[in-house]
Formats: C-alpha cells, structure tokens, sequence
C-alpha cells in the first residue's frame, strides 16, 4: 500500500513531461490574448476561471472576431463537454470522496491529468488513496499552466510565430495514446474519432470535439459485441 | 460585460468538470457502459491530435507534403519504441523545426 506522499508524487513525476508540451502551448495562449487585444489582467483571469488551453483560446478568437457573447460561451461549453466523459471515467475511482472533496477535486482535471491519472488507476485499483494522485497530476499541470500563461502575457509578441509551438499540442496527445496502437480494437476507436474530427471540424461550436468521440465510443460498443 | 461572459463561461466548464464526478451515481451506470468508457482515452484524444496536426490556423487542410505530418510520424515512431513522452513531443517538434527552417 503507498502513502499519500508516495501517490502524490507518483501524479506529479507523470505528468511532469508533459510541461514540454504545456509550457509552449501556455505561453501561446497568454500572448495571443494580449496579440488580439485584451487586457492582461483579463487574459490571465481566464486561466484561473476557465483553466482550460484551447477554450481559452476559442473563447478569445471568437469576441474579438465579433461573436456574441452567447456564441463565444457556447462554444467553450461545447469544447469542454469531453469532461463529462472523463467525469465518467473518473467517478469510479472517486466514488469513496465525500461530497466536498469531488467538488474540489474536479476544478483540477484537465486532458493531460486524466490521461495519466487514468492510466494509473486502472493499474492500482487497489490502493485507498488513489485521489491523490490526481491532486498531484492536476496541480502540477495547474500550476505550470498559470505561471506560463502569465510568461505568454509577458513575453507577448516575443513568442516567433514561426515556430509553430502549436503543434506540440498534438504531440503531446500522441505520445499519451501511442501505447494503444498495438491493441487493434483502440486502433479503430482512435481512426473513428481522428476522421469523423476532420469531417465534423466544420460543424458549428467547434463541436467537431465532442461529436467525434461519440461517434469513436459507438463504435467501441460495437467492437465490444463483436469481440464477445 | 467581457468579464461576465469569461465568468459564465467559467461556471460551464466547471460543472462539464463535476458533474459526473459528484452528482452521478456510478452505480447507475451498467457494465457495458462501463466496459465502453474504457474506451474513453482512445475516443476523445484523437479529436485533439487530428486536427492540430491536418488542419491548419486558418481551418484549412494541409497539403500533403505539410511538415506537420512528418513530424507526427517521427514522434509516433520515437513514442511507440521509447514509451517515453519527453522524447515524443521533443523529436516531433525538432522534425518539424529541421524541417521548415533548414530544408
């Protein structure tokens, strides 16, 4: 059985690699902000209040490209409905928390958390104190997504654009599924949802995000009866 | 007006969050669905990973020689034999940085 101590650090150490991909995406968000021309203050706000990278960034595009402020929350509900499923996921390994403690917990799962969070709660499902790896995971990337976010702010036009840090967002879900590829069942969720992404991309709300992975976990289900 | 919608906007996300986590009974959910949400990770990070590699900033597609997809294929290659991320993202990111600044 490991201590608390122990499981905390165990969620800090895996997600820690992760900053590679983190850290530049944060900076990007916070000098975008500035670039489209709101107030730091505001920009920073945002990753306390929403703390989630690519909303963010939608949320920001939309109002300064003259959406209504209806179509610009929208939008980020839409984009981060994905957390219902992790919730769902979740809600087994923290059935045991009291009330309190799952209000408090959830304001820290973000994509990359839930990811190793997951990944080492289905390897452990014995321990009793599985949640403080999720503490350990959520708030390291918490606390790296605001100190980056307010560089970004900084920094503002000094981030070169031509880099194209963007592209280490994809990367960094990559190297999260990539173990997958050998199970031929995973393969065809993840082919399911990377098409019907670009197919949907156009689809109003940016809700190519949540209609793909519905679509992939029908297909899941499907496999699922196949393989019985 | 901007910080209530950012606020708004905020609560959303939160209760997207919470909402399976503290207000469903886990118990509600059957075993096939259970056995389906273990698909979850495969399903939804895809949604991620395709479009920030084949659609550009402009919500265009790529053109197939796009550097992007090299670099993708270099990091799924270091990923899957090193099963380790740092090495991933930095060997993606470096393919595509040696591409479009030294090529």
């Amino acid at each position: 059985m490991l201590s608390k101590k122990q499981i905390f650090t165990k969620g800090i150490l895996a997600v820690a690699p992760h900053m590679f991909s983190v850290i530049p995406f944060g900076i990007v968000c916070g000098a975008i902000g500035i670039e489209l021309g709101f107030s730091p203050i505001l920009v920073y706000a945002m990753s306390i209040i929403i703390f989630g990278g690519a909303s963010q960034i939608v949320f920001l595009q939309l109002l300064s490209g003259g959406a209504s402020a209806l179509i610009a929350v929208t939008s980020v509900g839409v984009i981060n409905s994905r957390h219902l499923l992790y919730g769902a996921v979740l809600s087994e390994y923290l059935e045991k928390l009291s009330f309190i403690k799952k209000l408090l917990i959830s304001y820290l799962v973000v994509d990359q958390g839930f990811a190793e969070s997951n990944k080492f709660f289905q390897k452990n499902k014995n321990e009793t104190h599985l949640h403080y790896h999720l503490l350990g995971s959520g708030g390291t990337l918490w606390v790296c997504w605001q100190i980056s976010t307010l560089a970004g702010i900084i920094l503002g036009s000094f981030v070169p654009e031509e880099l194209g840090l963007k592209f280490a967002v994809p990367l960094t879900f990559i190297a999260i599924v990539v173990q997958d590829i050998k199970k031929l069942d995973h393969v065809i969720v993840m082919i399911t949802c990377g098409l019907s992404s670009l197919l949907f991309f156009d689809a109003p709300f940016k809700s190519y995000i949540i209609i793909s992975p519905i679509i992939a976990l029908f297909v899941a289900a499907l496999v699922l009866r196949l393989k019985k | 007006m901007t910080w209530l919608t950012i606020i708004i906007a905020g609560i959303i996300t939160y209760f997207m969050r919470m909402t399976m986590v503290a207000l469903v009974d886990r118990n509600l959910l059957g075993e096939r669905v259970k056995a389906v949400l273990a698909y979850v990770p495969s399903a939804v990070f895809p949604a991620i990973i395709f479009p920030g590699i084949f659609i550009n900033d402009y919500g265009t597609f790529i053109e197939m020689n796009d550097p992007k997809i090299f670099g993708a294929i270099v990091a799924i290659l270091v990923g899957y034999f090193s099963r380790n991320v740092i090495a991933t993202i930095i060997s993606g990111l470096f393919s595509y940085w040696i591409i479009i600044f030294l090529l």
